[in-house]
Parts: structure tokens; C-alpha cells; sequence
């Protein structure tokens, strides 16, 4: 394992630190005091690496990532994993708007609350299924426009579950959410439904992955009833034309 | 009531002794116009299905089928002319956005119509491009600000390097962004085949690059869009360039939507998407709400592909569309690439097309101006487009600023196209704006690729034409170099935008 201090280090050099030493063969890279520093592992597709961060990363963590895990001791800010291929992002904290945008597979972790937009236009491709698992609360427009994959809000903290317009443009994939069902305003593209028992084994490896990371209680999570948002129609604006 | 059925734009007159009834006509048409008459055994058409492609007329052996206008007349009426009756008819029946293809067919001035070169006689002699050399070439991307000798050790450092990360270009030309979805694959191929040959660059669009298109990525500019269809970090570190796509001459400010039933197994592929579900590319990069988010995305993509490649900003051009370019540069973009009014499309809304946007002659005149004000011109190049018709617009857009341009329909056209706009419904009897294996087994694609090298080769010969006429010996003599440009029957305020003198003026 290798250690980088980030203090005070302009994100081009650090970036530059970090993909020299992936590039070296290390299957370990630990950076301490990161502080702002923006699209830490750009488009890395280093299969078997693990970056740990300590600090905040700045905006756009793990944008065209294709492979290499990342795990985050700290806050996240905007654009976590944004148009993200695979890999892992673990966050034990919270994240910033749109995190999550255009991911086409992969796994996100995030430990506390997530922004604004989160999961927009999420797609899935043959087998690549991109899955976001959040432990507290998402802001509004959650999974607008998604295509694809699951986006599971936990709310273990309390707070408002998600906020207004979740779903809006949806035309694919599945967000679960615990508990009742909020009281906002959703996308007019989405129906809600209670859970079958498939749809919880869907679900719950990722939720035990989530367990482990965070050390929470699996059955605490479980408590609780979960509902999912899935859009009315593959095909949202197909009939506004004229030929 | 008004039925749209009955409603044609052509009439096909087949002379019947003429025709030897081989029923070609009724085979190839996509529309399904033609038809046998089992009754009489006789040929016939369905005028109202008729796009007016001219397909069958180029095929029919004997010559029997001349597709005309259709005749029939409304009451003539300069407000309600006969195509917004029409429209209206059709929406009564939909309640439908109407869809168009290519660029907008309205007849705005065409300030290229309104700009005359000059030539130099007598006070400078004028070069013979046949004997002399005479220079083309093009450099796309950011250019530095000086090179310090001090610095510089020439053992180990070259020019090369220097001008490493730059797109070099044999012809200021490349092919504009038209994606495998919009176009067939076979059309792809042969416009990635001549870029490859001509030394210049060829563009994805937003549709991903298709497996059998990676032995011309090399001379790629690909493209990233709202919905990031096919954006993965393989597809930017095969590419030559990249583009971000925030908008386009035919549809400035719309997102767009691939219908599922166009999303077939390859298209699927390319574009990382389910099969038969709908491609939705939203209005804005919701990454990108200002300036400073697009330098974001721009400085994303450099670190995925190590600051060696180009990253590009393609916009429509629009009102404001100088001071965008100066936050684009700012923002640390290597080239614009502005589309204007007339840009073309395999779909949009016709308002759309024919009503939002300005031309692309206004729009290159006011950027170069405004960049050059700032003293950041050589910090960017310019890559215009939108409706180029000829070498001589292409000179004329270059001289007003641009450094390169981006041609599409005039490609398309000497690919076949008939510039019938009926892109969008995937039936292109010419092989070219469709999916159909029946259809695009028209276009070969090795004589494609001969066709648009025989295009940009008549057009290179006369740029050099024009450019040694005007006593200049390389491109980049002319660039911006407006006062070898008039104006003809253009307004004070028209003269004062292009940065033209009125034809008369003398230096």
C-alpha cells in the first residue's frame, strides 16, 4: 500500500501522482488530507485497484470510471461517478448533486444523505446493471429520466425520504424506497408498488454489502417495508409526433 | 372534412410507352408508391405517398418517370401558404409535433449570396496555384501563446511536440457529426474511409462508434451528448478528438428522442442501451447548468485522456452566441465548433428548425470579432457549420474567422441524398438516412468513399483557385482577413456585423 498527502496539492498533480502509481502495478493507494481536489481516478480502468480517500474529493469522483474501487472516508461532492462504466464507490458520508449521472453500471454506497438529481438518467446495457444504494435521504429529482439499473434510499436517519418530482421522465430501472410512501410530488412517468418477494432478492445482496460497509444492522433495514417507483412505459414520449 | 390522404407535394407522371412494365419502380421504392394494378396488369403510383427522393426516376431504365411538383394549387395567399394549411391539417388529425429532416429550407438572406472575394490584378500579382504551393493545411486546437527560445532545447524538444494535441488537417473540411442511428453504417464507413484518405476528420455524433468504425477512430471526433450514449473511457481514448455536444444549428436548445422501434440490435450496441427502448437525449448536460460546470466537464474529459487530445464545444449559434464563445474559450475548451440556422438533422420539429437560431456567416464574424477583441482568438479555433454549399461559401466563412469548417448534407449529397427531408422516417430509398438492410445495401460504401475524395478534392482545387487569384499562397493568410471581402446589397448594420466594407470601398 501506498500513501499520498494531498495537502494543499493542485488536482492536476495529484491526479497525475495517483494514475502513475496505478499505472506502476500498485493495487493500493491510500491519500490522506484530500481536500477539494476534483475528478480524482478519471475514466481509471484499473480492474483490481483500491484508492482510499481521506478528506472531501472534490466535484466529479470517479467520472468515466471503468473498473477500480474508491472508497471515501469523508464527504463527497458533486458528480460522484458521473457517467461511471464499473467499478465501486463507497462514501462513508454524504454526496452532492447528481451523483450518479448517466452511470451505466457499477455500484455506488453512499453512507449519508444524497442532492439534488441523483441517479439522473441512470441506463443499463445487456448485462451492466448500475445500482446506487443510499443510507439517508435524496433531494428532488431523484432518477429523472433514468433508463436503467436500481436506486435504493434507505432513510435510516430520518429526514424527508426524497424529495419532490422523484421519477420524472423515467423510462426504465427501479427505485426502492423504505417505508410509506412520501408525501411529494412525483414524475407523472411512475407508478408505486409494494414489493414481491423477488424484488427483496433483488435487492439484498446490495443491502448486505451496505451492512457490512457502514457496520449497520441488517435487520434494522429490514424492519421496515419497502416500496419501489417503476415507470409506466419504456416508450414516455412516443406518441408526441406526427409523421 | 379535410383528409391529409388526399394531399401530395408530387405528382409522378409515368409515360406508359415508355415504361416496359419491369417493375423496378414498385420494388425499390421504400414509400411503396408505385404498385401493380392486378386488375389491368398496368403500373401505377400513389402520388400522396411520394417524398420526392427522385430514387426511382434515377433508376427506371427507359426514362418513363418524371416526379414534378404537384400543380394543384390553394387559392394563392402570401399568409397562408399551402404548406401551413397542410401542416394544420395534419396536426388536426395527430396532434402531433410535425418532424422535418435536414437544415432549414426558409429563405432567410443568405449572407454567402451577399459576399464578394476579391482578386488581386496589377498592384499584387496574383499566384498560379498550378505551378506554386499552395497551402491548405490546418492546425485544430489550441495554439500557444509564444514559444521561448530560452526554454527550448532542441535536442529534445521539436516543434512536433509543441504543436502535440492539435488536429492536423490536409483540407480546412471535415465531416460534421452524423451518427450511426441518423445515418446507416454503411454511409459511416464511407465517410470515415474518406476522411482517413483526405487527411481529415470525420465526427461520431452522439451515437457511440460502432464496432467495425474503431480502424478510423484515429481520425474520429466523438462526441458527448446529454444522454452519454456509447460515452465510456475506451470511446474517448480511441478518439482523435472530442466534442461536447450542447446544441445544433436544426434544433438549438432541444433534447431528442430515438424512437424504441429505431433502437435495433446494432444500434443497441453502440449506443449502450436496451434494445427498443427509447434514447432520450435531455435538453441540457444536466452536468452543465454554466460556464463554469462545462469547464468541468471539459477538464473531466482531458484528465481521462491525459491532456493529449483536443476537447471541443459544439453550440448552436444563436443570439448571444459571442460572448458563449468567450466563456467557451475561457472555459478551457481547444475548439468551438458553432452550427448555424441552416445546420441540418435526421429529425427535428420543423418550428424548431425553420424559426430558432441565426446564420452561420453572422455568427462566425461576430465570435472571431468579439474573440479577438479579448485577445483570445489564438487560444481557440473556430470550426463552423451549417449549410455549406460550396468552396467558394467555405472560403468566404474563412475568411470571415472560421478555422475549419464541418460539412454534412453536402456529403450526404454526393453520397445520393436528394435533400428530400424525410429523414426522420428511416425509409431513405438512397441508403443513407436508414436502417433497412434492403436500403442500405444501395450505398456502397467503397464508392461512397471515392465520391466525397472526388468532392473534397474539386473543392480543395478551387480554394487554391481563389486563394492564389487573391495573391495569397496558404489558408491561413485568408483567415479573418476580411478585407478581402464586400458585401453586396447589405444595410449599414449588416456590413457593421459581418466587419465588411460595402463592395466599391477600396482598402
Amino acid at each position: 500500500m501506498v500513501e499520498i498527502d494531498a495537502g494543499g496539492m493542485y488536482y492536476r498533480l495529484l491526479n497525475e501522482k495517483i494514475k502513475a502509481l496505478a499505472r506502476s502495478g500498485c493495487k493500493e493507494i491510500t491519500v490522506r488530507n484530500v481536500c477539494g481536489q476534483r475528478y480524482i481516478g478519471a475514466g481509471f480502468d484499473f480492474k483490481d485497484l483500491r484508492i482510499n480517500l481521506y478528506g472531501t474529493p472534490g466535484n466529479d469522483l470517479g467520472v468515466f470510471i471503468n473498473g477500480t474501487e474508491i472508497l471515501v472516508n469523508g464527504n463527497v461532492q458533486d458528480g460522484t461517478g458521473n457517467t461511471m462504466n464499473s467499478g465501486r464507490i463507497v462514501v462513508y458520508g454524504d454526496a452532492g448533486d447528481i451523483t450518479g449521472h448517466s452511470m451505466r453500471g457499477g455500484e455506488i454506497f453512499i453512507k449519508g444523505n444524497v442532492g439534488y438529481r441523483t441517479g439522473i438518467h441512470m441506463k443499463e446495457y445487456k448485462d451492466m446493471r448500475p445500482v446506487m444504494v443510499i443510507g439517508g435521504t435524496a433531494g428532488e429529482f431523484l432518477g429523472e429520466y433514468m433508463a436503467g439499473g436500481m436506486i435504493i434510499i434507505l432513510g435510516l436517519n430520518g429526514g424527508n425520504l426524497i424529495g419532490n418530482y422523484a421519477g420524472t421522465g423515467m423510462h426504465g430501472g427501479t427505485i426502492y424506497i423504505r417505508g410509506k410512501t412520501p408525501d411529494v410530488i412525483f414524475g407523472k412517468e411512475i407508478k408505486i408498488f409494494d414489493l414481491e418477494e423477488k424484488d427483496y432478492k433483488t435487492i439484498m445482496p446490495y443491502l448486505e454489502r451496505f451492512a457490512n460497509y457502514f457496520d449497520c444492522s441488517l435487520e434494522k433495514i429490514y424492519e421496515t417495508k419497502f416500496r419501489k417507483i417503476v415507470p409506466v412505459t419504456h416508450r414516455p414520449y412516443g406518441k408526441i409526433y406526427s409523421y | 372534412m379535410a383528409k391529409s390522404k388526399n394531399i401530395s407535394d408530387f405528382v409522378i407522371e409515368r409515360d406508359q410507352n415508355r415504361c416496359i412494365k419491369c417493375h423496378a419502380c414498385v420494388r425499390v421504392c421504400a414509400n411503396d408508391v408505385h404498385f401493380k394494378d392486378d386488375a389491368t396488369s398496368e403500373v401505377a403510383s400513389d402520388d400522396s405517398k411520394c417524398v420526392g427522393c427522385h430514387f426511382c426516376e434515377d433508376l427506371c431504365p427507359t426514362g418513363a418517370l418524371v416526379i414534378r411538383k404537384n400543380p394543384s394549387e390553394t387559392r394563392e395567399n402570401a399568409h397562408w401558404k399551402k404548406e401551413y394549411i397542410y401542416r394544420i391539417v395534419r396536426q388536426a388529425e395527430t396532434g402531433g409535433i410535425v418532424l422535418t429532416g435536414m437544415g432549414c429550407d426558409r429563405p432567410y438572406k443568405n449572407y454567402f449570396d451577399h459576399i464578394l472575394l476579391n482578386a488581386a490584378q496589377v498592384t499584387n500579382p496574383s499566384i498560379d496555384p498550378l505551378r506554386e504551393p499552395m497551402e491548405l493545411k490546418t492546425f485544430i486546437g489550441r495554439k500557444i501563446d509564444a514559444v521561448n527560445l530560452d526554454d527550448l532545447n532542441w535536442k529534445t524538444t521539436s516543434i512536433d511536440e509543441i504543436m502535440s494535441g492539435l488536429l492536423e488537417l490536409e483540407v480546412p473540411i471535415m465531416f460534421s457529426a452524423m451518427s450511426f442511428g441518423s445515418i446507416s453504417l454503411n454511409a459511416c464507413k464511407a465517410i470515415a474511409e474518406a476522411a482517413k484518405l483526405c487527411g481529415t476528420y470525420w465526427n461520431t455524433g452522439e451515437g457511440g462508434l460502432h464496432q467495425s468504425l474503431y480502424p478510423y477512430a484515429d481520425r474520429a471526433i466523438v462526441q458527448i451528448a446529454s444522454g452519454r450514449f456509447g460515452v465510456s473511457s475506451e470511446y474517448l481514448s480511441r478518439a482523435a478528438a472530442v466534442e461536447i455536444k450542447i446544441g445544433q444549428g436544426a434544433k438549438p436548445g432541444i433534447g431528442g428522442h430515438l424512437p424504441g422501434e429505431k433502437v435495433s440490435q446494432e444500434i443497441s450496441l453502440t449506443r449502450m442501451i436496451p434494445q427498443g427502448s427509447d434514447a432520450i437525449s435531455p435538453a441540457p448536460h444536466h452536468d452543465i447548468y454554466s460556464i463554469e460546470d462545462l469547464r468541468q466537464l471539459i477538464f473531466a474529459i482531458k484528465e481521462t485522456v491525459d491532456y493529449k487530445k483536443p476537447v471541443g464545444v459544439k453550440i448552436a449559434a444563436v443570439h448571444n452566441v459571442a460572448p458563449i464563445a468567450s466563456g467557451i474559450v475561457r472555459a478551457g475548451a481547444d475548439f468551438i465548433t458553432i452550427d448555424g440556422v441552416r445546420g441540418g438533422t435526421g429529425a427535428a420539429p420543423v418550428v424548431i428548425r425553420d424559426n430558432v437560431g441565426i446564420p452561420i456567416e453572422i455568427a462566425i464574424a461576430v465570435v472571431d470579432q468579439r474573440l479577438r477583441d479579448e485577445g483570445i482568438r489564438n487560444q481557440i479555433s473556430i470550426v463552423a457549420a451549417g449549410g455549406f454549399r460550396t468552396s467558394s461559401d467555405i472560403i468566404k466563412a474563412i475568411t470571415l474567422g472560421a478555422d475549419a469548417v464541418y460539412i454534412g448534407t453536402s456529403a450526404l449529397i454526393a453520397l445520393g441524398c436528394h435533400v428530400c427531408q424525410k429523414c426522420y422516417t428511416g425509409k431513405c430509398n438512397w441508403g443513407i438516412a436508414t436502417q433497412d438492410p434492403y436500403l442500405t445495401r444501395r450505398l456502397n460504401p467503397e464508392i461512397g468513399t471515392k465520391r466525397l475524395c472526388n468532392l473534397l478534392r474539386a473543392w480543395s482545387l478551387e480554394m487554391k483557385e481563389m486563394l492564389g487569384g487573391m495573391g495569397i499562397n496558404a489558408i491561413e493568410s485568408l483567415r479573418g482577413n476580411r478585407e478581402q471581402l464586400r458585401g453586396i446589397d447589405l444595410s449599414e448594420i449588416e456590413l457593421k456585423i459581418l466587419g465588411i466594407k460595402h463592395a466599391g470601398e477600396s482598402w
